[in-house]
């Protein structure tokens, strides 16, 4: 609690209008460590708005790319916010999964999770199904503790249920840096990241870029402190 | 030294002359190698020998050792005592077995069928095929040529008959090319025998040519050949003069001389038995008593796995696809078949991909017999990955896409095959895994064809002369030009832009509104004019920001006055993450 209030505290001056004066992440010298569990586990990510694509952009940065990459798509999910782009992916090689139902959706995670052979297991789920309950969940949390391969659990337009999940993520995009080149292009982009449920680490929320594999703190989209309610709701 | 019998027969009256070619050889490979290191002169004194009960026994001789007084059959001994400078060397039957087997496969050159006869020869049905070759004379020729080029001389008839050529061959002075007088009244095989007498003077004419060859050409056993030359019937004419009756009663049984002379004229059909291709490893379970137990299929697969993997074994092959085929009693039948990512031969994991669809087979009216065929095999040998236990990391990724595409179907799960393309929807080329070879992912693999797939993701033609190894990795900003997601189909949206080329402000995508803060573009994308139609227009991509931070990728279609459509319209295709 005290280590996110300073490092709040530490870009707390900067925090301004979005798009306005975004500076470069190296000025703030704010370098960040992602809080991760101490073995590979279940994470869940939020993203806050469906059609918001930025919840991959922070789960990509932080992913092992020198083995294979499971990515599971519920049909619900690839309609609604598009499938996976290989050539957008900094990534080697990807099975990619087309599951009919989150029950199949599960299942092929499952599966992939019993195999040691993967970098991590993606799993993207539309909405609130009925089979995604607190069992499913700790089922692939298990899974992932025993083969070593970390999971990740991405819901689109989902409710922050009850879940096995040891560390859940609520993610948004957040105005992205100055661009070096073209003051009116997008830079790099910056992600609003909430962890609202952790297991050994306190929760917080962070604005946070990705530069040359490491996270680094970036000034708030409208220099908002942690939400306490919502911290302390969850 | 080898013979080849070549005969022919005709199948029915009326028919062009059928031919039949049977090839007979003894010495092989092994022996003409073994001479080679023996550095010989043109005439050597050589016979080939295998152990028999009282020391070494002659198998083979050449020309010059049988002048000189060895044969075959006699022992070495014996043959030294004639002609101490006898050179003896140890034949070797199983290698000769071998080469006579593969020579019969590659005498399919001239006929479909050819039968492995004996040790030493081959039998072909050159029935109707000899005008491939310009005639039976040049097809012997054509033998004559190509198994001399082999190193092995050859000795050819072509009869009739299947048993004329063989006695042909081995009894003949020379080859012989024997065709019936006139093929119209030729002895028909399948016909009555109350039709034969009015062909029988017909049909003898060529019989003439068998006349002269000893006894032993019908291949009976040796006491019914001592039997025959003790009642003075040496040679084949004298057996012909002898009326059926009196052979048939004094010869019955296995040793019927009668059955032996109607099939080496044609009384009595012979049929060849072609050797085998390779039949794919199959497993076979046969019930007593119909099943319609539910499980029958899964209980089924348990057995027939094992047998499988044994047979997969010891040919050194993976099987690559398998069906389990369930035979009803009313006739019908049931199947199950899966693919495999790469060849496998590991019990578990085909019986765990087969087990939901074995499962699923409806016995209906029972089961009586099921068969466990791997259609599709590839070679497989024995490897061990590592010291410990575990599997390495391509064979279980292999195991992982198997199990996916059994439950979910190839179309489901699949792997990015980069294609030479700038359109979107095409550059990605999502393959089935279950088709790309997957073990070549971690970049290590020897194919180079599809390797390239697996490794670091090549951009269209901008890294084409890189030929040795992946490209260099694409710096970071780069690689965010294209979206981490893509819309299947690009999706209709509103904009506020300037006119005519200008850049968007703001979008309407499904009913929400999006103030764009920041754009970058456009990224022209002309449309593949050899693929497309011509009516197909240009895009240009923007990367849009709004003013929550959130990303796009959208696109004009189209300019003002292309002459390929009204006014341009606009399209979201893409997510950045």
């Amino acid at each position: 609690m005290s280590r996110v209030a300073a490092n709040l505290s530490l870009v707390a001056g900067d925090g301004g209008r979005p798009g306005e004066k975004r500076a470069n992440f190296s000025e703030l010298g704010g370098s960040w460590t992602l809080p991760a569990p101490p073995n590979p586990t279940l994470s869940e990510l939020f993203a806050a708005q469906p059609r918001d694509g930025g919840w991959a952009g922070f789960l990509l940065a932080q992913l092992d790319t020198s083995k294979p990459l499971l990515w599971v798509q519920e049909r619900m999910a690839i309609l609604e916010a598009g499938r996976v782009h290989p050539p957008g992916l900094p990534i080697q090689s990807l099975i990619h999964v087309e599951a009919r139902d989150a029950k199949d959706a599960l299942w092929a995670m499952e599966e992939g999770l019993r195999c040691s052979c993967l970098s991590a297991v993606i799993g993207e789920i539309w909405g609130d199904p009925r089979v995604l309950d607190f069992t499913a969940t700790r089922r692939l949390a298990v899974a992932s503790e025993r083969s070593g391969t970390p999971c990740w659990l991405a819901r689109l337009g989902g409710t922050a249920n009850l879940s096995g999940a040891r560390m859940r993520w609520r993610l948004a995009s957040a105005p992205s840096l100055l661009n070096d080149l073209d003051p009116k292009a997008p830079g790099l982009p910056a992600w609003d990241a909430e962890l609202f449920r952790a297991r050994g680490s306190p929760p917080g929320r962070w604005t946070v870029a990705h530069e040359a594999g490491a996270f680094h703190l970036v000034a708030p989209s409208g220099g908002r402190a942690v939400d306490e309610e919502r911290r302390l709701s969850a | 030294m080898p013979h080849l019998a070549v005969e022919r027969w005709t199948k029915s009256a009326g028919c062009p002359p059928d031919s039949n070619a049977a090839l007979t050889l003894s010495p092989s490979k092994g022996e003409r190698s073994r001479f080679d290191k023996l550095n010989v002169s043109a005439k050597p004194a050589i016979v080939l020998t295998v152990e028999g009960t009282h020391g070494p026994v002659i198998h083979a001789v050449t020309k010059a050792a049988a002048i000189r007084g060895a044969r075959a059959g006699a022992r070495l001994t014996d043959a030294r005592a004639l002609d101490p400078a006898l050179v003896a060397v140890p034949a070797d039957p199983a290698s000769d077995a071998a080469l006579v087997q593969r020579l019969a496969k590659w005498a399919g050159r001239w006929s479909p069928l050819v039968e492995v006869d004996g040790p030493d020869g081959l039998r072909m049905d050159v029935t109707g095929v000899a005008h491939l070759f310009g005639g039976e004379r040049s097809l012997v020729r054509d033998m004559q040529r190509r198994f001399a080029a082999l190193g092995l001389t050859t000795q050819i008839a072509i009869a009739p008959t299947a048993a004329a050529a063989w006695a042909l061959s081995h009894f003949g002075s020379s080859d012989l090319i024997v065709t019936p007088a006139k093929a119209g009244v030729h002895v028909d095989a399948n016909s009555r025998r109350s039709q034969l007498p009015a062909d029988m003077d017909a049909s003898l004419r060529w019989h003439d040519e068998l006349k002269g060859l000893h006894v032993s050409a019908l291949r009976l056993e040796a006491d019914t050949v001592r039997t025959l030359e003790r009642l003075g019937l040496k040679t084949l004419g004298a057996l012909m003069d002898v009326p059926r009756l009196a052979l048939a009663r004094r010869f019955r049984g296995a040793e019927d001389v009668v059955d032996a002379l109607d099939r080496l004229v044609g009384r009595k059909p012979e049929p060849l038995t072609a050797a085998p291709a390779d039949p794919p490893p199959r497993a076979l379970l046969k019930l007593e008593e119909p099943a319609t137990h539910p499980e029958v299929g899964s209980q089924a697969l348990e057995r027939l796995i094992p047998d499988l993997v044994r047979q997969l074994q010891g040919r050194h092959l993976g099987a690559r696809r398998l069906s389990l085929i369930g035979y009803r009693v009313d006739g019908s039948g049931a199947v199950a078949s899966v693919a495999t990512a790469i060849a496998s031969r590991e019990p578990k994991h085909l019986q765990r991909l087969l087990a939901d669809k074995a499962a699923a087979l409806n016995p209906e009216f029972g089961f009586d017999a099921f068969v466990l065929t791997a259609e599709w095999t590839e070679d497989l040998s024995a490897a061990q990955e590592s010291l410990v236990e575990k599997s390495s990391g391509s064979q279980e990724l292999a195991r992982l896409v198997d199990r996916l595409t059994v439950k979910l179907g190839p179309r489901r799960v699949r792997r990015p095959e980069p294609q030479e393309s700038h359109l979107p929807e095409r550059a990605s080329g999502w393959v089935s895994a279950i088709r790309s070879s997957l073990s070549h992912s971690d970049g290590e693999g020897d194919r180079s064809t599809k390797s390239s797939g697996g490794g670091v993701w090549r951009r269209p033609l901008h890294h084409a002369a890189s030929r040795h190894g992946p490209p260099p990795r694409a710096k970071l900003r780069e690689e965010l030009k294209r979206p981490q997601r893509l819309l299947d189909r690009p999706e209709a949206i509103d904009v506020i832009y300037a006119t005519p080329e200008g850049m968007p402000r703001r979008f309407v995508w499904r009913r929400a509104v999006h103030d764009i803060a920041r754009a970058e573009g456009p990224e022209r994308i002309a449309p593949e004019w050899w693929r497309q139609p011509s009516s197909a227009r240009l895009r240009d991509y923007y990367r849009v920001e709004d003013s929550d931070g959130r990303r796009y990728w959208i696109y004009r279609e189209g300019l003002i006055g292309d002459g390929r459509g009204g006014l341009p319209n606009w399209f979201i295709h893409g997510l950045f993450g």
